[in-house]
């Protein structure tokens, strides 16, 4: 019996640590990323390296100004395509499909989620980047006659982003949608509200907080997004100015240029890492607290 | 009649918004499948390829995506079940918990450059693993682990407590419930966390692209670099080797995904027809 419980208390310990794994891998993560990456931020200084808009890696400039600003403007434009487009998804699936249409449009929806970043990318450059070049500009140069592109822009990257980010804003905001009581539309109906009215201004209002988490887990996934960005937006490290301009963003120059990269321009593609882990790291936790408010944990 | 105008309006947005997601989605997989599926041949999935990716097929790819996908998950189902376990039947909620808690949250958005370089830093420079497949799968097994625990704390809540009760009463142990009685009754929802997780691994290429080298050799040991297929696509369309290649093995990937989404599927509507 004594046995026994010895046992028992040791699975337990046990089970700790299986569940304490992931918090350690965290803290690895921080440490060895800023280990890793500090160096070089101080030594060319943080305000130079967080604020400098040249990155010239081979004329030792680090400012990473373009890259965030790369970052912000592919993921602004991917939330401004993704967040009306996913929340009338989650509407639609929520409150005005049959249940067995809305299986079939949410495993449409977790199949979007299931296609490699690659593969995206390699759509993106294949069939949006032409389109862009050769349908958008000729339209776009009517407004600016000098505008120029090769397609690789911000509006190639931004576009299928916002694709990539759509299954986490649908599932989460649906979920919100779904988990409003009952009540609240009988309520709504009852005092002559039609079906949209309810739905308009009772059940997204109720719902707002797990949208509001919805959309900021996409902006976090937009933002960490690698390979389809590094594919389509062009990488080039210079401040845009139009919508059709290219950009390299945070993600992208770390992927593309590590493989070359001597022991300087390394340590300074691991701060770049630092800046992409802190912004998500204060999304995420960001996204939980609104969550846990709603009283679900954030879920993907 | 403004009411009127409003519904109409509402709803036409709605549909299509919502059509034209569904519209994207059947375009991807169609283009790509059209485009790919000729070029998949035997001879495709069965030799090495020739002149990096131009000529041959995908072999050792297949292969070096199969290794790290079995190490990712063999590392990290254990871990990811027994952390679940832990949450779902152990823990009570305090301090420590609610941590540990957030902290697997935050290791669920972490994105994949973050761990490639983190996968560069520590297991292939400090712990000397160099490029190799033992190097991609760790990184790799901590970035499937959130999927992992999470779906299968959610089977574990399913069970009905008077499961357990009906267990312990009879004697067994808090460990034998769980072994005994709890898990058995999540296989499935334990399974389909799994399926999900090689969905991941099968699709992931940054954290790869830092950590497992790249070679197209067929690896032979843990400690070999290797390739997986959506690192192989992206290096054939960056370096603009060969269209045919990259969209048949696109089509490939697709494919997988397809399969490994409909079983998870399938598996959980069952497991929901069964409650």
């Amino acid at each position: 019996m004594r046995q026994n419980r010895f046992v028992e208390k040791s699975i337990e310990k046990l089970l700790f640590v299986a569940a304490a794994i992931a918090t350690i891998s965290v803290a690895l993560i921080t440490i060895f990323v800023f280990r890793s990456g500090l160096p070089a931020m101080s030594g060319y200084g943080f305000a130079n390296f967080l604020f400098g808009a040249d990155w010239s890696p081979g004329n030792g400039e680090y400012g990473i100004l373009a890259l965030t600003a790369g970052t912000l403007a592919v993921t602004f434009l991917a939330l401004l395509i993704g967040i009306p487009t996913g929340v009338c998804c989650a509407v639609f699936l929520a409150e005005i499909l049959p249940k067995r249409a809305a299986a079939v449009f949410k495993f449409a929806i977790e199949l979007l989620a299931g296609i490699p970043s690659v593969v995206y990318g390699f759509f993106g450059l294949i069939v949006i980047v032409p389109i862009i070049s050769e349908h958008v500009l000729p339209l776009w140069q009517r407004v600016n006659p000098d505008a120029q592109t090769t397609g690789l822009s911000i509006l190639a990257g931004g576009f299928i982003l916002a694709v990539m980010i759509l299954p986490t804003i649908v599932s989460i905001s649906e979920n919100a949608i779904s988990s409003v009581p009952q009540d609240y539309r009988e309520a709504s109906l009852a005092v002559g509200a039609n079906k949209r009215e309810t739905i308009v201004r009772v059940l997204i209002p109720a719902a707002k907080s797990g949208i509001l988490a919805s959309i900021i887990l996409g902006m976090g996934r937009a933002i960490g997004e690698t390979m389809a960005v590094m594919v389509l937006t062009g990488n080039v490290a210079m401040l845009p100015k139009g919508i059709l301009d290219p950009v390299a963003t945070l993600t992208g120059t770390i992927a593309m240029e590590m493989s070359y990269a001597g022991p300087t321009h390394q340590e300074a593609l691991f701060g770049v890492g630092i800046v992409l882990f802190v912004i998500i790291l204060i999304l995420n936790l960001a996204a939980q607290a609104i969550a846990r408010k709603m009283g679900a944990v954030g879920r993907e | 009649m403004n009411r009127k105008l409003g519904d109409i309006s509402f709803y036409g947005i709605v549909l299509i918004l919502s059509l034209a997601t569904l519209a994207i989605l059947i375009v991807i997989i169609a283009y790509v499948m059209r485009q790919g599926l000729p070029h998949i041949s035997w001879e495709f999935l069965s030799q090495s390829p020739e002149h990096m990716g131009r000529e041959g097929g995908i072999l050792p790819i297949i292969v070096g995506t199969v290794f790290v996908t079995l190490l990712a998950l063999a590392i990290a189902t254990p871990i990811g079940v027994g952390a679940a376990v832990f949450f779902a039947e152990y823990s009570k909620e305090g301090r420590v918990v609610q941590v540990i808690r957030t902290f697997t949250e935050v290791l669920a958005g972490i994105p994949s450059i973050i761990f490639g370089l983190f996968g560069f830093a520590f297991f292939v420079v400090f712990m000397q693993m160099g490029w190799s497949i033992l190097s991609g799968g760790l990184s790799l097994s901590l970035m499937i682990l959130p999927t992992i625990i999470r779906s299968t704390e959610e089977s574990l809540k399913t069970v009905p407590l008077s499961y357990r009760e009906g267990s312990l009463s009879l004697g067994a142990t808090k460990w034998e419930t769980t072994v005994k009685v709890v898990l058995p009754c999540c296989r499935k929802g334990i399974l389909t966390g799994l399926i999900l997780g090689i969905g991941r691994a099968v699709g992931e290429t940054a954290v790869l692209y830092l950590t497992i080298g790249g070679s197209i050799r067929i690896p032979t040991s843990l400690f070999d670099p290797a390739r997986t297929m959506s690192m192989h696509m992206y290096m054939m369309t960056a370096e603009g080797i060969s269209r045919e290649k990259s969209f048949a093995t696109a089509a490939l990937l697709i494919v997988i995904i397809l399969i490994v989404n409909s079983i998870a599927n399938f598996i959980s509507n069952r497991m929901k027809g069964a409650q």
